[in-house]
């Protein structure tokens, strides 16, 4: 039975704690710093939200499978991209640098891109009919771009006006469109092109008289009641037919900078600078009455600093912005209480590790998007008691810094387990490095076969000796490597049909199993000594988030988006008895509450029936000879368990060893010398070094 | 000793005018709050207390307008009555015998002859929970009226009558206690409950405190404990509920209250700033600041123009607009009465601690709050735990030319400060002068405090005793012949080391006498020689009290150990005494009479007696609950004549007294009561009626009437005139619809005749005849607009006059026909 310490005593950098049986190293020099949630576009029809980030990153996330976060991409280049817009299952992208984007969601990369030769593109909508693609520009011209099955194509320009056009709305209808400009908003005509209104919008009380007010938000709801938020800190309600101001809402003394509207037009949220989202709601003034009115009413503060992207799906409000968290809100009215719909959610970190161990040398590579770092853990001789802290014989080093080349950013990495090679791959290219003496000397491979393409995911094999690339339509580029020469062997292949690219690779340690899971939820096993597909494990209905082959027994163990285990025996094509008894008996609804999927699985090679598995808050050693945790008790984690009065820690025992004493891991390791690496990242240090938010007077201050 | 049933305990004068929300009537005229056992009613413009509303017999609990005729008012008590006011005339019109405590009323249009009560849940009365009571009240003439008809409404209701209110015209009931909402729908019949959490996790309190509702919007505004005021709409959804969150106050809001149109919203709480909410912009906000003390109630007259807080320190302050217009205070007692209760020698003035660091003088003839004195001068700042000066001791001269305080001021980790300040009365301004400052007077705590009450003596003289084991006795000196006099220390002594708790003069100021714990020392004022020590071993003393008059060869005192000792001064010997667990011991200036407060069975008992004598000349038990620690003889201005014995001791001042929960109290009469009631019955007839040459003519005619009608009861003549129906319905009918003055001069003059014999009697009912045709043909019209007039009318008057018969069938039409709205009454009257 594992005991767990305490820790008590901190190093700068490097944590050696003694732990039951591990000696843990505890990481804190990733300073991985997410970037601003730019813009966020939700598509009902597919359940997924687009989120743009300020360097250009794209997550699209399904929502109707625990948030998970399914597929990053990459524009061509480093700029800001400024607004998104689902088209059915099409995702448009316009950026300041005056294009609009198509992504290939299959391929992780940009399609083609249109110029609309307006300068900078602020907004893009599409109409209701997803026939038309309305970009606003910053030399005033709102243009329309036809919507064909392959690409888009300019049709016309609106009016020209003068001033940036900010925001763009359609009507319902497909007929009017609002925009919003600078000091004004303009209404027109989508088929004659020309404006019918124009609605002006308030300046700032006192200073702020002399400065424009910008229109940031916008929207048409299909009563002809236009929104507009501003830079006034104003929301405004408008009769869209009389162009007639209807209501102020002040709420902010600073920006109101996005809007949204519920697919049923009956509550609305803003985002404001201050970081609080405010909701409206349309409501009846008495019961009996048909008469409505907006009516501000909830106020939400998840944010520190300026919310700039807000989505209001059926139940929850999704808000993002300068603090890089992606927020979840659900509205309680709209779902269950005391359900896992009802619990507030925050994405802080990526769903996906960006941290590479390499267990035979001890060296960690951490993947930031224009460059990679390669650091060798610290090491200590001293034998310390359970929960104390080690002294340190040789701190942690970094040993390399490889900036990317190019503009691109890096979108997936690997480092072989012997530290002799490391992988990277951007949306163009592919690079293979040599590492020597210890990794000192770094040297690129340039005889790269042609076959190996740039890639979704990397993976070494455990003996180093072979390199698994994934590339399009879910395949896996296998390459051989030795010191001499890198040589193609073949490419896995699933089925015909099967496009979603493969997020996670998972070699076993024999060398004879390569796993593959792709966003279709398929978890395809590949014989690498005949080049073959083994077998594909049953598809379960949730994105698998890890997985894992065990070294000795050789069974696949998955963990889903939906928090399940399964683990799989590769040699039976069955899945395990334990696994089965897991299924049979439930996991325990506190397990399956918890909000951050399981990013990586690792097993302990001294005892076979360990799994170890982690999120952002927790990491876990499933002893898989001890009897599963029962429905009725509460799932206490050892230091809760230990806690307890002897005869109660007897009863709660279970398999399921939950540590809570490392917070916001990115990554738990085990190394070959059975030293756990624990690689934390609080997010304290994050919003540390978040830009200063706008200046609020607080109460009694 | 004899139980005297004639003498009984009242509350008159120092109630608390800030215990319920004030109403304000429609007109704005007046003002109405519940005050200790009765209701007050006040001018909103002068200030002036216009009636007081006397018959409950236990404290009032609410009052509230009758919604279907604005010129009378319910109020409920804790004597299980309700009671139906004439307010304008003072008059009771009903009483509604519920049978049950009632705790708070509500009322709204939409419920005709209904009104809800909140009384204590029948079941158990120990866990103290309340329900929400329709009480049907009976149509009936009768004075005293049983409502037997009641019905539940809402169950587990907060006693707190802020926590409920209808909405919108009273088409729902909203009621909030602890952490839930409830909104129960009359016409669905239907309940909505919505819960809150007790805490979120940002640190805000939940619990509700307060509701309003918005009168034309179905909106519900509750108020909480961390001073957040959410704004509830859509819930009559029990899922799609929403409410939106103000948050402007740091502390619980108290009290809430939306204006007639709904355009703003009011709230208050302990910051003592009054914010007004606009309903349709809540981000602007309108403030009135530093109202003097925290807000416990809030209230709008019906037409929007007023508006008045109540606050804690027992104050109404009415607001036109947001401008102070008017300031109603009342007595302050505050949580604790540092300063024993006083009596200005001056001013027969109760003086006694008032708003944070001052003094009040509070009138209890006219139970008015003469002036606050700020014994502290320094700013108050109202913070949680900050400890402030306070004033704890005070003492008056004989003549009321000089007035001692003490304040303290005990901060945690620091040294105790402590001032003595010597104040003058000044003639010029009325008013006591700062003359002199004596900085830590001693060097702990203050015990007690007296002047040399003889009033022949030339110089003054201070005592005050202090827990450091020494007295000091303080001089009144000139120090240089053009300065005025300032304070000096004279004497300082002690009694082998022990600490002297209280002090007291003679009456001569011959003697004073020092109390060591258990030693009792008797000085001489003149020479500072220690005259003799009187000890009553084992236990300290606690009170001394000098004998007055023909037994100022006494000194009384109380032990810890409940024992009363009787010394006489002339043997220096014991006199007597008796054991009894003594709380307070007060002697009667004016009088050799000593009244005891005796602590017994967790009430009080009070004891009057001589020294000399060996019987007590009064006694009652079970005054009041709790122990009594301030009390104080008032001397009254004319001496009642009782020749009662045992109301004789009351015959030179009155003694009052604060019970536990700070309610002044005090002793009274029967003689003294049917006075006042009285007095008071004069008061009604007159009170009316503006002051204005009408009604000084008017005011001569009424009395003459009135001796007419009580000389015309006896003889069984019609009690009416037709004269005075025409001047009454003269004064009634609005200015704009009346004829010309001229017109109406010599009719209103004729009025005023005394008729001439019976012949015009008997042309009269001929006269009616002809005109009743003529008036049955409208009467159709009239009859349902003009229904509740009459109604109203013939109670006034029944009530007014309970003896006469039964008004015959020919006397009804007739007084209908008067009080028409039509001005039939004219034709009527240029025929007489």
């Amino acid at each position: 039975q594992v005991k767990h310490p305490v820790i008590s005593l901190r190093f700068v950098f490097i944590f050696i704690v003694q732990m039951g049986e591990f000696k843990v190293h505890r990481v804190r020099f990733f300073d991985y710093m997410p970037s601003a949630i730019r813009a966020m576009v939700f598509s009902t029809r597919t359940e997924r939200l687009a989120l743009a980030r300020a360097d250009g990153a794209l997550e699209i996330f399904n929502f109707s499978d625990n948030y998970f976060q399914e597929k990053v991409m990459y524009g061509p280049r480093r700029v800001a991209v400024e607004a998104l817009c689902w088209v059915g299952p099409r995702l448009f992208s316009a950026g300041l640098n005056g294009e609009i984007t198509e992504y290939d969601l299959e391929n992780l990369r940009p399609r083609y891109t249109v110029e609309a030769y307006g300068g900078p593109i602020w907004t893009i909508s599409v109409n209701s009919q997803g026939t038309l693609l309305a970009v606003g520009c910053e030399d005033g011209t709102v243009k329309m771009f036809e919507v064909l099955k392959e690409r888009i194509q300019f049709q016309r320009n609106l009016d020209r006006q003068k001033g940036r056009i900010i925001s763009l709305s359609w009507h319902p209808s497909g007929t009017l469109i609002a925009a919003g400009m600078m000091d004004m908003i303009r209404i027109f005509d989508a088929e004659t092109g020309r404006a019918t209104h124009r609605l002006l919008v308030d300046r700032g009380a006192g200073a702020s008289k002399s400065k424009e007010v910008v229109v940031w938000s916008i929207a048409f709801l299909s009563d002809h009641t236009i929104i507009s938020s501003d830079s006034a800190g104003k929301v405004q309600i408008w009769d869209g037919l009389n162009g007639t101001l209807i209501r102020t809402h002040l709420i902010t003394k600073w920006d109101v900078l996005a809007l949204s509207v519920s697919q049923d037009e009956s509550s609305l949220v803003a985002g404001t600078s201050e970081g609080t989202v405010v909701q409206f709601q349309f409501i009846s003034s008495t019961v009996d009455r048909l008469d409505k009115d907006w009516v501000r009413t909830r106020t939400f503060k998840n944010h520190s600093h300026d919310v700039r992207a807000l989505a209001h799906t059926e139940t929850a409000v999704v808000s993002g912005g300068m603090d890089t968290q992606l927020v979840v809100r659900p509205l309680l009215d709209k779902v269950e209480k005391n359900t896992r719909e009802s619990a507030m959610r925050k994405v802080s970190f990526p769903h996906r590790s960006l941290v590479c161990c390499a267990k035979k040398a001890g060296l960690l590579l951490f993947q930031f998007p224009d460059h990679l770092e390669l650091w060798r853990l610290g090491e200590s001789d001293g034998y310390g008691k359970l929960g104390g802290s080690l002294p340190v014989k040789r701190g942690p080093e970094k040993l390399i810094q490889l900036k990317r080349k190019g503009e691109d950013h890096i979108c997936c990495s690997a480092l072989s387990p012997c530290g002799g090679w490391l992988a990277y791959s951007t949306v163009t290219s592919f690079r293979l490095y040599r590492l020597q003496n210890g990794s000192i000397s770094i040297c690129k491979v340039s005889k790269l076969p042609k076959d190996l393409l740039p890639a979704h995911q990397l993976c070494f094999s455990t003996n180093s000796s072979k390199l698994f690339a994934s590339s399009s339509n879910s395949s896996v580029v296998v390459v051989a490597l030795n010191e001499l020469e890198c040589k193609y062997l073949g490419t896995l292949k699933a089925k015909y049909g099967c496009r979603q690219p493969v997020h996670q690779l998972s070699a076993s340690d024999n060398g004879k199993w390569l796993a593959t899971a792709n966003t279709d939820c398929e978890v395809h096993v590949y014989n690498l000594d005949k080049l073959k597909l083994h077998c594909t494990v049953p598809v379960y209905g949730s994105c698998p988030t890890a997985m894992a082959i065990h070294p000795t027994t050789s069974n696949l163990v998955v963990v889903h988006a939906d928090q399940q285990i399964f683990e799989y025996s590769l040699v039976k094509k069955e899945y395990t008895e334990w696994s089965r008894r897991l299924q049979k008996q439930g996991l325990h609804s506190m397990w399956l509450e918890r909000d951050t999927p399981i990013t990586h699985v690792t097993f302990n090679p001294k005892n076979p029936a360990h799994i170890i598995v982690h999120d952002m808050f927790m990491f876990c050693i499933i002893d898989k000879s001890l009897p599963l945790p029962e429905a009725k008790n509460v799932l206490y984690n050892q230091m809760a368990l230990r806690s307890l009065p002897e005869p109660d820690r007897v009863l709660h025992s279970h398999g399921f060893k939950i540590c809570k004493d490392f917070q916001h891991l990115l990554c738990v390791s085990l190394l070959e010398d059975h030293s756990l690496v624990v690689v934390e990242r609080p997010l304290l240090d994050i919003v540390s070094q978040l830009p200063a938010p706008v200046r609020q007077k607080k109460f009694a201050t | 000793m004899v139980e005297h049933g004639d003498i009984r305990v009242v509350r008159r004068g120092g109630s608390k005018i800030n215990f319920r929300q004030p109403v304000i009537t429609n007109d704005s005229r007046l003002l109405l709050c519940a005050s200790g056992h009765s209701v007050k009613v006040f001018s909103t413009s002068t200030e002036e207390c216009v009636h007081e509303l006397r018959g409950h017999t236990d404290l009032v609990t609410g009052v509230v307008v009758k919604p279907s005729n604005h010129l009378q008012a319910y109020s409920c008590s804790l004597d299980g009555t309700i009671r139906l006011w004439d307010f304008t005339d003072g008059i009771l019109i009903k009483t509604y015998d519920i049978g049950y405590s009632i705790y708070s009323i509500h009322t709204s249009a939409f419920h005709k002859g209904v009104v809800f009560t909140v009384t204590s849940t029948i079941s158990d009365k120990k866990s103290e929970s309340f329900q929400l009571v329709a009480v049907h009240l009976p149509q009936s003439g009768d004075q005293l009226v049983k409502a037997p008809e009641l019905s539940a409404v809402i169950s587990d209701v907060s006693s707190n009558p802020g926590a409920i209110v209808f909405g919108r015209g009273g088409e729902y009931i909203a009621s909030a206690n602890g952490l839930h909402l409830e909104v129960f729908f009359f016409k669905k019949q239907k309940t909505y409950r919505f819960f809150l959490k007790k805490d979120t996790k940002t640190g805000g309190k939940n619990t509700f405190m307060c509701v309003a509702a918005h009168p034309k919007d179905d909106c519900i505004a509750t108020g909480h404990e961390d001073g957040k005021i959410r704004l509830w709409r859509n819930f009559n959804h029990q899922k799609e509920y929403t409410y939106s969150t103000l948050h402007w106050h740091s502390n619980a809001v108290s009290s809430m209250c939306f204006t007639p149109e709904g355009t703003n919203l009011l709230s208050g709480g302990v910051e003592s700033v009054l914010v007004q909410w606009r309903y349709n912009d809540v981000s602007q906000r309108d403030f009135l600041p530093r109202l003097g003390a925290a807000i416990t109630h809030i209230a709008v007259s019906p037409d929007g123009a007023l508006s008045c807080t109540s606050h804690s320190d027992n104050k109404i302050t009415i607001i036109q607009g947001i401008k102070v217009s008017a300031v109603l205070q009342g007595l302050v007692t505050g949580e604790s009465v540092e300063t024993d209760l006083m009596v200005d020698p001056r001013s027969k003035a109760l003086v006694l601690n008032g708003k944070p660091g001052h003094l009040q003088f509070y009138s209890l003839k006219r139970d008015k709050l003469l002036y606050n004195l700020d014994i502290v001068q320094q700013e108050y700042i109202h913070e949680l735990g900050l400890q402030q000066f306070k004033v704890v001791k005070v003492a008056f001269d004989a003549s009321g030319n000089w007035m001692a305080t003490v304040e303290e001021r005990k901060q945690k980790d620091a040294e105790q400060e402590l001032n003595l300040k010597l104040w003058a009365f000044d003639e010029q301004t009325q008013s006591f002068v700062l003359n002199t400052t004596v900085a830590d007077p001693h060097e702990s705590r203050i015990t007690a405090m007296c002047f040399c009450q003889a009033a022949a003596s030339q110089t003054t003289m201070l005592i005050s005793a202090s827990e450091d084991g020494h007295f000091k006795a303080w001089q009144l000196r000139r120090l240089a012949p053009d300065d005025g006099p300032s304070c000096l220390c004279d004497f300082v002594g002690a009694y082998r080391g022990l600490v002297p708790h209280c002090c007291c003069f003679s009456a001569d100021g011959s003697l004073l006498a020092v109390s060591f714990q258990e030693v009792v020392t008797v000085w001489s004022p003149a020479s500072w020689e220690l005259l003799a020590t009187l000890s009553q071993p084992p236990k300290a003393i606690r009170n001394l009290c000098f004998g007055r008059l023909s037994c100022s060869k006494y000194l009384l005192g109380t032990t810890d150990d409940h024992l009363l000792c009787c010394w006489n001064l002339l043997t220096c010997s014991l006199e007597w005494s008796t054991s009894m667990d003594i709380s307070l011991l007060l002697g009667d200036p004016l009088t050799e009479n000593i009244a005891a407060f005796c602590c017994h069975a967790g009430s009080t008992d009070l004891f009057v007696f001589k020294p000399s004598e060996p019987r007590p000349v009064f006694s009652l038990k079970a005054v009041c609950s709790g122990k009594v620690t301030h009390a104080v003889f008032a001397p009254r201005e004319e001496m009642l004549e009782s020749c009662e014995e045992s109301s004789q001791w009351l015959n030179h001042s009155q003694l009052y007294f604060l019970t536990q929960c700070m309610d002044l109290m005090t002793f009274t009469t029967k003689a003294e009561e049917e006075k006042l009631m009285a007095s008071s019955k004069q008061l009604l007839i007159d009170d009316s009626v503006a002051m204005t040459p009408f009604y000084l003519l008017l005011g001569k005619h009424r009395k003459g009437e009135s001796g007419a009608a009580a000389s015309g009861e006896s003889a069984g003549r019609p009690p009416l005139p037709q004269g005075s129906g025409a001047v009454k319905e003269l004064l009634r009918t609005p200015a704009h619809v009346l004829p010309s003055t001229s017109f109406l001069c010599s009719m209103f003059v004729k009025s005023l005749l005394v008729s001439v014999g019976d012949a015009s009697e008997e042309s009269k009912p001929a006269e009616e005849e002809m005109e009743s045709e003529k008036e049955e043909e409208d009467s159709e019209g009239d009859m349902e607009s003009s229904a509740s007039r009459p109604e109203r009318g013939s109670l006034a008057r029944r009530s007014a006059e309970p003896a006469a018969p039964p008004l015959t069938k020919a006397q009804l039409r007739e007084l209908r026909r008067v009080k028409k709205l039509d001005h039939s009454w004219l034709t009527g009257l240029l025929r007489s």
